[in-house]
């Protein structure tokens, strides 16, 4: 079963196509990959189907349910989260704040739920620790280096415990060390029961972690299937190589 | 977790240090008009305790989301006016009485505030503040035009009490502001510590970000703004009460939208005492030039100088600045193995100190 | 009828004056990103050194643009460097704040130098008019229409026809890639918060002619100018021209049909009805930064 379906979704910019008609699915448990050359439009996809952007047209089903034009936020509570490339956190909340942030249902408990903080941030911690980032809680998230911030990126969307989580180039601007840190902790993620959908250009990165993956050129997903099948399909090398 | 240990003890002895300074300056509130009873004293205590509640009220949007209103004065105004038309078309007599009608004068600011919020905050940064100046100006020009219901330029007389006479007059004005300051900083305290509040700092840090993790950015905005307004108005019915006549271009005025923004500022951006602290430094100080200056406008002069010195020389305003001396000042002595060993952090306006973040959420 | 385009005519002629003004403001929002509270203050300020050259040196008050418009630009020059360049964080909202702060104090000094009493500058055309097709038109509308429209035209010139003008073009559409094509942002900005101020002294001139003046007069002519750039579209000069001129027919109109005392309040209403309908302004491009 899939668990994000994506059918014909399109927009374009002024007199640009960037997703032209795409269709594409997210099979529930699996950690799919999207890739394609750079202006391709997966980044305008991760803007359409959190909400960012809207569709000019086209439908996107999560679960049971049409989410497409609906905002970033309700998306967020219905279990979509999204982490964005080059890993933006907020610089003048510590790490642990930042971890805090996240909400499920906001509203007007938030603004009364004043010291309720005990439950969930002992689970913050311990997402921290989960990401080998615990020392740094009372750290700005302006002062953490870029490997750290992406790994409290990647630990803050959890925090409400999404279903399925859209990563843009998780392991772009990385070093080897981290980037096989993070590869392990989406894997450990995913088999506690959280859906990836990642964007990446970083080959080894996709076909190592990735149980499928989706080529998209040119606006439209081209192929799809396992990663060593579409390692092996012509269409693939086509529009990699633009012949 | 041993970095939230070793930081959780110093912060304690802040912390009690700070209950000690608060407690004095409450007692200190609570007895002024003992100690101080001539009506000089009392008149620019009413004023200073009035900016202590705008600069914190204004704080609640200005400070926590970022959005920075340069026309609070537009809930000022509207506040003293609703409540200066209340009192006069209910009869009222002159007494504690009419203090009831502060509340309603609030809630009637509220569904205003929800208006202009409304269409305010469909923009962002920029145009929002031009968009709170133009409302602003707005509500100016409707004091002015509406002639039939406010008077227009010949102004709203208020009754006020004869009994009030000599030193009382401005006593129950001054417990009346002290009140409201009060509560505006309950208010900013609660919110502050609320996942509400941190959904604010939030979206003041990157509101795209905010987003995208649940925080529903829209309707937290139009939230603090409508807090922040109710409080305003409030203070502007009380304000009312106390001056007894309104002109649509004093209750309306663009100075005080902007002196609670300097105040907040002075103070520091986004923290609960920093408006407190620039209210109690510059209203005095601006009572004092307007007293001496007024009729040449050169405290206008003053006024500018000490915005641009504030904004240019002490961006962050003085809280976090002081906040940081302590804290580096203590990590020097301290020299242990401290949390990410990061504290001296690039930092920018309206961050609160590092140290306090973390023992605010190092309790339970 | 023939009151209401009269009334049209004069809208075309005012707004001249309200698109030159606003073309500066919004050009320093375009180059830096900043809004300039302060802008009405300087028009103000620009109205009262001519005044000053009128009467000291009874010099014509258009006359004195020679020598006000150089001083105004050294001045616009000189703020940039001293406020607004050293502001590194939050410039956004932090330069809301100097600017308007530079505002109290032209108007605190302006009150000291010249009281709050109004004044007006005079000349022999504020009052002598001439007659088109049983239009009664004063020469000094004519005057500073033309006055604003040389003046636009050139600053048009200037950002479409030199290499100048092609660096502020780039610094407006990206500060970062003109940057690295090789243009000096850091003087683009100095010279671009210049010539809004030195425009913001032509205008003042012809808003000192048509209207009466004191140094508390320029909070009135913000309010305008903020929203007329809003309309028009934060950073777009082509914006901010068309919207004066709709500002300021709409408000001549109403003043006859309705009455003068909700002439003003056209302006908000016309904000209100943009802000719903299209918040970026007319010319305006919709922000949404960085995702």
């Amino acid at each position: 079963m899939s668990l994000l379906e994506v059918k014909d979704l399109s927009k374009r910019f002024g007199g640009v196509v960037a997703v032209d008609s795409c269709s594409l699915s997210v099979p529930a448990g699996s950690i799919t990959g999207l890739i394609g050359p750079n202006g391709s439009g997966k980044t305008t996809i991760f803007n359409l189907v959190t909400g960012f952007i809207a569709p000019d047209g086209g439908e996107v089903h999560f679960k049971t349910r049409s989410i497409a034009g609906l905002g970033p936020d309700r998306i967020y509570a219905l279990g979509i989260g999204r982490t964005f490339q080059l890993a933006r956190i907020f610089p003048r909340l510590t790490a642990l704040e930042n971890m805090l942030v996240p909400v499920r249902r906001a509203g007007l408990r938030a603004l009364l739920s004043q010291g309720q903080w005990g439950h969930e941030k002992e689970r913050a911690m311990e997402m921290l620790a989960f990401m080998d980032i615990s020392q740094v809680a009372g750290t700005l998230g302006g002062a953490l280096s870029y490997g750290q911030r992406k790994l409290l990126e990647l630990a803050a969307v959890m925090m409400a415990g999404p279903e399925l989580v859209l990563l843009d180039e998780p392991a772009g601007g990385v070093n080897p060390a981290l980037l096989e840190r993070i590869a392990e902790r989406i894997r450990q993620l995913n088999q506690q029961g959280t859906t990836f959908l990642l964007v990446e250009h970083n080959m080894g990165f996709v076909m190592n972690l990735c149980h499928e993956v989706v080529v998209v050129h040119q606006g439209r997903a081209i192929a799809k299937g396992n990663p060593r099948e579409v390692r092996e399909n012509p269409a693939v090398l086509d529009a990699y190589l633009g012949t | 977790m041993s970095g939230t240990r070793t930081l959780a003890i110093t912060p304690g002895r802040v912390t009690a240090l700070k209950g000690l300074a608060m407690l004095l300056v409450a007692i200190l509130a609570l007895i002024l008009p003992l100690i101080a009873p001539d009506p000089a004293t009392t008149g620019m205590a009413v004023f200073t305790v009035m900016y202590i509640g705008l600069a914190s009220a204004w704080n609640i949007m200005g400070g926590y989301t970022g959005y920075i209103s340069l026309g609070h004065a537009a809930f000022f105004g509207f506040g003293a006016y609703s409540f200066g038309l209340m009192i006069n078309h209910l009869n009222m007599a002159p007494g504690y009485l009419p203090f009831v009608l502060v509340p309603v004068a609030g809630l009637l600011t509220a569904a205003l505030a929800v208006g202009i919020g409304w269409v305010a905050l469909r923009t962002r940064a920029a145009t929002f503040v031009i968009v709170t100046i133009a409302f602003m100006f707005m509500l100016q020009l409707l004091g002015e035009n509406l002639v039939k219901l406010t008077g227009g330029g010949a102004g709203l007389a208020l009754p006020y009490s004869h009994d009030w006479g000599g030193d009382f007059f401005n006593i129950p004005y001054y417990y009346a502001m002290l009140a409201l300051a009060v509560l505006t900083i309950g208010v900013s305290w609660w919110i502050r510590r609320s996942k509400f509040g941190l959904g604010l700092l939030a979206i003041r840090d990157d509101e795209d970000k905010a987003l995208a993790v649940g925080v529903p950015t829209r309707s937290f905005k139009l939230t603090a703004f409508v807090i922040s307004a109710v409080l305003v108005g409030m203070i502007g019915a009380v304000y009312a009460y106390y001056v007894t006549y309104l002109y649509p271009q004093f209750a309306f005025d663009p100075l005080i939208g902007i002196s609670m923004v300097l105040m907040a500022f002075l103070g520091g951006l986004g923290t609960v005492s920093g408006p407190v602290i620039g209210a109690l430094l510059l209203e005095p100080a601006q009572m004092e030039f307007a007293y001496r200056f007024g009729a040449s406008r050169l405290y206008l002069v003053f006024y500018a100088a000490v915005f641009l010195i504030v904004i240019l020389l002490l961006p962050r305003g003085i809280v976090p600045s002081v906040a940081d001396l302590v804290h580096s000042w203590r990590r020097r002595r301290q020299a242990g193995p401290t949390a990410g060993g990061s504290r001296n952090a690039p930092v920018s306006a309206g961050e609160e100190p590092p140290a306090t973040a973390q023992q605010r959420l190092a309790s339970p | 009828m023939t009151l209401v385009i009269e009334a049209a005519v004069l809208g075309v002629l005012t707004g001249g004056v309200y698109a030159l003004m606003a073309s500066g403001l919004t050009l320093i929002f375009g180059v830096m990103r900043i809004i300039n509270v302060g802008h009405g203050a300087l028009v103000v300020l620009g109205a009262y050194l001519s005044f000053a050259l009128f009467r000291s040196l009874h010099m014509d008050p258009f006359l004195s643009l020679v020598v006000t418009m150089p001083v105004m630009f050294a001045l616009g020059v000189v703020l940039q460097l001293v406020f607004i360049r050293p502001l590194k964080t939050d410039r956004e909202a932090l330069s809301v704040l100097v600017t308007y702060a530079l505002a109290l104090g032209i108007e605190g000094v302006l009150g000291y130098v010249f009281t709050t009493n109004f004044v007006e500058l005079r000349a022999w055309y504020e009052t002598a008019s001439f007659e088109v097709f049983g239009f009664h038109i004063t020469w000094v509308y004519v005057f500073g229409f033309a006055l604003c429209l040389t003046i636009l035209g050139a600053l048009f010139l200037m950002l479409y026809r030199t290499s100048f003008g092609g660096a502020i073009r780039a610094t407006m559409l990206n500060r970062t890639a003109a940057q690295l094509i090789g243009v000096d942002v850091d003087r683009v900005a100095a010279i671009a918060f210049g010539i809004g101020v030195a425009t913001a002294a032509a205008g003042g001139v012809v808003f000192g002619i048509t209207n009466a003046f004191n140094p508390g007069s320029h909070y009135d002519l913000i309010s305008r100018l903020l929203t007329i750039i809003v309309l028009g579209g934060l950073g777009s000069l082509r914006g901010a021209v068309i919207a004066a001129l709709i500002m300021l027919v709409s408000e001549d109109i109403t003043q006859v049909l309705i009455s003068p005392v909700w002439a003003n309040f056209v302006f908000f209403v016309i904000l209100v009805v943009i802000l719903i309908v299209r918040p970026q302004g007319l010319y305006g491009v919709r922000v949404r930064d960085r995702i």
